[in-house]
């Protein structure tokens, strides 16, 4: 049972050449991989690609080959691969529906799409706004939410689809320490059961050096790099490739260049 | 469910159905322009405001009919002094010549536009998007058409906002928007610019986060709430759908030529 990228290249439609080259990946649940590179390296496209959405959704062209848990994204239907594979942008108000009158309503949205029985629909709502703490929110009209506030609300929207992976797309780069705290301490708590898969791409490395186990680095469209997380997002070549390290690791290099050693283990 | 999603209204005309509210504001809409004169329009204001005010709501209404002022503004004036072959002449003022005619058939028009938005504005007023879309999908109505019209209600106060805030950003970097109506309509143009390219650019991320909710799944969708319709609402539906007709027959016959 996982996620799974087979030499997956992948063009947008009418773009000159491919923004993901031969990609090999494999997400199992409980995995947590972050995947950090400079702007326009193809982390958003991965997510696409991986959830099944390019080219369903977007058209595209895509070779190699991508499955959900056996199940070929080119020939499945997009509300099949909703329910296997969760996808989180960074804009948290054009994930909205903009139709429902309260969170409670806005999470149900999803749900009450596969047409459950209502019982099962209250059933996701609530478990999905206990898990991200968010049940003091669902009262409230989605509109007037914080950044934050927001963002979990669509994580919660997401989650209430019982998806085996989550796949990530930045979702703090819009958001405040405040709510990129909120969001991380969400994803760990998600983490803490183990039963889901999280592909999580970030500048914030901090986040990741938090939250993940493994860390790949993708450049133009190819993976430069992988492997544990302490491993790559301590690797003197980040800054090179656009991606500039944890607090943790800078404070590392600053001690050590100062003569004085600190654990390394992150906290 | 959480209560504050079943939300039943109190008040008797809120606590109708969804689509009786939809109806009666459709007749009221089709009254006001088929029943030619002074009647229709009338008519329809009496019973529009009377049950805005049963329904509290009266007071909402002066948005509604500030709305409807450059648009009635132009009627009267484009009617008074231009109606074509009217010679009652009220007054002359240099070159123009308002006449009775024309004031009496821009005040009919005038009073349509406006009972027409007041039984929208009543509708508006009374009658929660998101209900009346659940009650017109719990009929057949599709999912799509459902979310259009949805999303069509509430983004309207969005694409407010939205403007506010572009126009202050470009207030900001000294683009001047107060002043003449030639600078107003100066400043336009830099608002449009990013508020059209704006909610286009985000019309794929939309896309692709209602696919990533199933919103393509055949199923039919899970119904939230019901709504009351005793057989007496189904009944008045049908009455109003004969009068709307009748109306209509009537209004092409000329059989309500009689009416003032």
């Amino acid at each position: 049972m996982t996620l799974q990228l087979a030499a997956a290249t992948y063009r947008y439609a009418g773009a000159a050449g491919p923004s993901l080259h031969e990609i090999d990946l494999e997400l199992a649940p409980g995995d947590l991989l972050g995947v950090v590179g400079p702007n326009d390296a193809g982390k958003s496209t991965l997510c696409l690609v991986a959830a099944g959405l390019a080219p369903a959704t977007i058209q595209g062209q895509l070779s190699g080959t991508v499955t959900i848990d056996g199940l070929d994204t080119r020939s499945a239907r997009p509300h099949e691969l909703a329910q296997r594979a969760g996808i989180l942008f960074q804009n948290a108000v054009t994930q909205l529906s903009g139709t429902s009158a309260t969170v409670w309503e806005e999470i149900a949205f999803g749900p009450r799409n596969l047409g459950l029985a209502r019982a099962e629909v209250i059933e996701r709502v609530e478990e999905a706004a206990a898990r991200l703490a968010i049940a003091d929110l669902c009262a409230r009209d989605p509109e007037r939410l914080s950044g934050g506030q927001a963002q979990l609300v669509a994580l919660a929207s997401i989650l209430a689809m019982r998806p085996a992976y989550l796949l990530l797309d930045e979702p703090t780069s819009q958001l405040d320490p405040q709510g990129t705290r909120l969001v991380g301490e969400a994803l760990a708590g998600i983490a803490a059961r183990g039963e889901t898969g999280i592909l999580i791409t970030e500048h914030k490395t901090d986040l990741l050096d938090r939250l993940c186990t493994s860390v790949l680095v993708i450049e133009e469209g190819r993976i430069a790099r992988q492997g544990a997380a302490a491993e790559i997002l301590a690797d003197p070549g980040l800054p090179a490739a656009g991606v500039e390290p944890p607090a943790r690791v800078r404070l590392m290099a600053a001690a050590r260049a100062a003569g004085v050693e600190l654990d390394p283990e992150p906290p | 469910m959480p209560d504050y999603v079943q939300r039943p209204p109190t008040e008797p005309y809120r606590s109708l159905n969804p689509t009786t509210k939809l109806a009666i504001a459709l007749t009221e809409a089709l009254v006001a322009f088929v029943v030619r004169g002074w009647t229709g329009p009338l008519v329809v204001l009496a019973v529009v405001l009377a049950t805005g005010l049963r329904a509290g709501v009266w007071r909402a209404f002066l948005p509604f009919l500030l709305a409807t002022l450059p648009l009635i503004a132009s009627i009267l004036l484009v009617n008074t002094f231009l109606y074509p072959g009217a010679t009652d002449l009220i007054a002359r003022i240099g070159p123009l010549a308002p006449t009775w005619t024309g004031l009496v058939f821009a005040t009919q028009a005038a009073l349509r536009v406006i009972a027409f938005a007041m039984s929208v504005a009543l509708l508006g007023l009374t009658t929660r998007p998101d209900h009346l879309i659940a009650d017109l999908e719990r009929r057949g109505m599709g999912r799509r058409a459902g979310f259009v019209l949805g999303a069509t209600l509430r983004t309207v106060p969005r694409i407010g906002e939205r403007a506010r805030e572009i126009t202050d950003a470009q207030r900001a970097r000294g683009l001047d928007t107060e002043g003449s109506p030639w600078r107003r309509a100066r400043g336009l143009v830099p608002l449009a610019a990013p508020l059209v390219f704006g909610a286009l650019s985000e019309v794929e991320e939309v896309t692709m986060a209602l696919e990533a909710r199933a919103f393509s799944a055949p199923a039919r969708r899970t119904p939230l709430r019901s709504f009351p319709d005793a057989g007496w609402q189904r009944a008045l539906r049908w009455t109003l759908l004969a009068l709307s007709l009748l109306a209509i027959a009537g209004s092409v016959s000329g059989a309500l030529a009689f009416l003032p």
